[in-house]
């Protein structure tokens, strides 16, 4: 199954590759990794989405406890947490059938960011399946090209 | 000699996080100086006597700095792997953390079978590399190699040294990081722009780092569960590993077996941990363990493993490894716990530490052994299932490997003595035969299994303990893998033996190809070795070569008393096999020729205890009906 993860390490060169090394090196596959500088400048979170069956996702965790880059690992698969992933889609669109792509964007909350003369670029938030839902309306016009970020995620409330 | 005190107190002042040197309190502190003079002044703060290297281009600062020190004792080795090597043999000799000094590309390229050498067996250094400077990274400079991107999976951390500000704690970090917590290597890649710039040194005296905080105590509660698992257990098994000697944990290790009566097997990393001269040690346990230390994991219905990791080496078939049993699994490493098998009883700790509190628990428990019927039932296994025996040889009238080693080890001085070894049969004859009373004496690259190793790590040891008579035990394979460092044990004055048992085959991979690749026998035989006499004697070494039985005993007290390095060369017959043998993804009790004293002396191949069935016993103590 798929587990999510944040983890907090070290900001400095070198440390995304020791992280991600770890994990395929154990012999598993990253889904999804997104990584960025905190509100603290000397650390970055990442947030990866790894498959692995539950033993196998307890020695990730363990062996990535090890690093000595690595601050914390909040595991928020079955936690209450915020999780959102960004898209991009570039829409094939002839001007009359434009109308019919932004009333889609607009039902997913979703933002026009720009226009071309055959092509609307629509920027779009939220949880995966409805991202997946967007994707598959869009599917009928024609997407020419597609960049998702991955997942991001927060633990609800106060919890750390 | 350092005492088992002083090492015990070293490694509680690594954990407190203090230098095991003068720290700050030196003469280079407050004063304005290079980089490289830093790193110089750096080890010496670090209390570093001994380091072993070779020099480079872009390692010439640091050595033009080293000219100056009067405290450091600089190795030229011939290679920087075997460099890297001995600053391995020499910490796993004495407990003190391995230092290598190397250029870039290459030169760091070839530290690489070294670290990943140390890295398997938790032994602690710091490995000091140098970089083209910091302008031209990445642009394929001259002898520029990523060197911290090459190693980044053999490490326990690596830096890449970025500003001159960082450098004293960078080494204080590199040092604990090494010597702490389960034990490992540090690399410190230095561009050599910065070796050259000016720096006022400071040198820490604490270290913190809020991101590596080893566990060193067992929980309570667990430790609890398990003495109380231990304290009923009728068929109790310990199982020792190599963090018994990291943590210098043997005698609360020997404590424990001998208040509860309990047998322990060692890994080929535990070997020392307990006394080979104790009866409760049953020795060497796995794939070339013998056949009653594996019986007595297949049949223990309790297995205390402690500081050990579950090697394939160890288990063969997991499913299959000590099926009646429950398991407590004593470990510094979280992650090594439930990594392979899933233990009853997890407890994250240092091994001195968890042993300790368990003696503790024990004694209010006011515990006593229950389990004396089963541990004389495994000592007549021991009986019936001997490694070898006088009366016994698979070639008669040539040299047996096993009476070479075995007479060696009854030659050496348990109390001042090391034996290394290389990798392959004679390195599995050794850790049969040869005996061992303390921990730190007995060398051997266990999880990587590096040939190679054997040779350069014994000129580590001896450095490392110059009172010791220090003996490699070698393969003709193997030794050729290093041999070019003899001339840095001649030049040096280090006066370390090498007893090479010399089948003119890669002995291991060839029994393999005897036993499951129907005799094809594909680029293991080296029947075009050199003559070791004569590359001995070339090197300035005294050499000697034995063909014959009666040749043994006097062959070996002529090598042991030589005052100068002395390599012997014992041939054997190249299809002599090392016996038991248990076959990769076998389960442990399925053993090859193991001896059976009770059917004359034979080699016998069954699993278990075969047709004869298990050994009746008597109930009470009156000993063992072995019909």
């Amino acid at each position: 199954m798929n587990y999510l993860l944040s983890v907090l390490v070290e900001n400095k060169p070198g440390v995304l590759s020791r992280v991600t090394g770890l994990i395929s090196r154990r012999g598993f596959n990253i889904e999804s990794l997104t990584v960025a500088p905190t509100e603290d400048s000397n650390l970055s979170r990442m947030t990866i989405i790894v498959e692995a069956d539950e033993i196998g996702f307890e020695q990730i965790t363990k062996q990535l406890h090890k690093l000595v880059s690595v601050y914390k690992i909040s595991d928020l698969t079955y936690e209450d947490a915020v999780e959102r992933e960004l898209v991009l889609f570039k829409v094939q669109s002839a001007p009359e059938r434009r109308h019919e792509i932004i009333e889609i964007a607009n039902v997913f909350r979703a933002k026009v960011v720009d226009v071309g003369k055959n092509t609307l670029t629509i920027e779009a938030t939220g949880a995966e399946s409805k991202l997946n839902a967007m994707e598959d309306l869009l599917h009928a016009y024609g997407i020419k090209q597609l960049t998702r970020t991955g997942k991001i995620a927060m633990a609800r409330g106060s919890a750390q | 000699m350092i005492t088992v005190e002083e090492k015990v107190a070293r490694r509680r002042r690594a954990i407190e996080g203090r230098p095991l040197g003068p720290g700050s309190h030196t003469e280079h502190e407050g004063k304005t100086m290079t980089g490289a003079q830093a790193i110089i002044a750096s080890l010496e703060a670090e209390g570093v006597d001994t380091i072993f290297g070779y020099p480079g281009g872009q390692a010439i600062k640091i050595y033009d700095a080293l000219y100056d020190s009067k405290k450091i004792h600089h190795i030229l080795a011939r290679h920087e792997q075997g460099a890297t090597h001995m600053a391995d043999g020499y910490a796993r000799a004495t407990g003190k953390v391995g230092v290598v000094l190397v250029t870039s590309g290459p030169g760091a390229t070839n530290t690489v079978t070294g670290i990943a050498t140390a890295y398997m067996d938790s032994v602690p250094l710091v490995v000091i590399t140098g970089q083209v400077t910091r302008g031209v990274i990445g642009t394929d400079a001259f002898q520029e190699s990523d060197i911290v991107g090459i190693t980044m999976p053999i490490v326990k951390h690596s830096f890449l040294l970025q500003s001159t500000d960082d450098l004293t704690r960078t080494f204080r970090e590199a040092f604990y990081i090494a010597s702490t917590g389960r034990p490992g290597p540090v690399l410190i890649d230095i561009p050599s722009d910065l070796s050259g710039s000016e720096m006022v040194f400071h040198y820490p005296d604490t270290v913190s780092i809020a991101s590596y905080r080893p566990t060193y105590k067992g929980n309570a509660k667990q430790v609890k569960q398990a003495a109380a698992l231990i304290s009923e257990a009728r068929r109790p098994l310990i199982m020792a590993g190599g963090g018994i000697v990291s943590s210098h944990a043997c005698p609360e290790l020997t404590a424990l077996a001998e208040r509860m009566n309990i047998p322990v097997v060692t890994t080929l990393m535990g070997k020392g941990a307990m006394r080979c001269s104790n009866p409760l040690n049953l020795g060497p346990v796995g794939m070339h363990g013998s056949k009653y230390a594996n019986m007595a994991v297949t049949e223990c219905d309790l297995l205390i493993a402690v500081g050990a990791r579950f090697s394939d080496r160890v288990t063969g078939k997991v499913d299959e490894f000590a099926p009646h049993a429950r398991i407590i699994h004593i470990d510094i490493d979280p992650a090594e716990i439930g990594k392979i098998v899933q233990p009853s009883v997890p407890i994250v700790g240092d091994a001195k530490s968890v042993l300790a509190a368990l003696n503790e628990r024990l004694d209010k428990m006011g515990a006593t052994s229950v389990c004396d019927d089963w541990t004389a039932e495994v000592f007549s296994w021991r009986k019936r299932w001997p490694f070898y025996t006088a009366d016994f040889a698979d070639y008669p009238d040539k040299i047996a490997p096993e009476v070479v080693l075995s007479k060696l080890s009854e030659k050496l001085d348990p109390e001042a003595s090391i034996v290394t070894t290389e990798v392959g049969q004679h390195q599995m004859w050794a850790h049969q035969n040869i005996h061992r009373e303390h921990a730190r004496t007995f060398i051997s690259s266990g999880g990587l299994g590096t040939m190679g190793f054997g040779f350069p790590a014994a000129i580590g040891a001896k450095i490392g303990c110059p009172d010791e008579q220090v003996v490699c035990v070698a393969g003709d394979g193997s030794f050729q893998m290093n041999s070019q460092e003899m001339a840095t044990a001649k030049i040096n004055g280090v006066n370390v033996k090498v007893l090479v048992i010399d089948n003119r085959a890669l002995g291991m991979v060839h029994q393999w190809q005897h036993l499951f690749y129907h005799d094809r026998f594909s680029f293991t035989e080296l029947a075009d070795n050199p003559d070791f006499v004569k590359l001995a004697d070339a090197y300035g070494w005294r050499s000697a070569r034995i063909t014959r039985p009666e040749e043994v005993d006097a062959a070996l007290d002529e090598m042991l008393a030589s005052d100068e390095p002395y390599l012997l060369d014992v041939m054997i017959p190249a299809e002599q096999t090392v016996y038991p043998m248990v076959a990769p993804g076998a389960p442990i009790d399925d053993i090859i020729g193991a001896l059976d004293v009770t059917l004359g002396g034979v080699r016998v191949t069954e699993k278990g205890f075969g047709e004869k069935g298990r050994p009746r016993v008597k109930p009470s103590h009156e000993g063992v009906d072995e019909s």
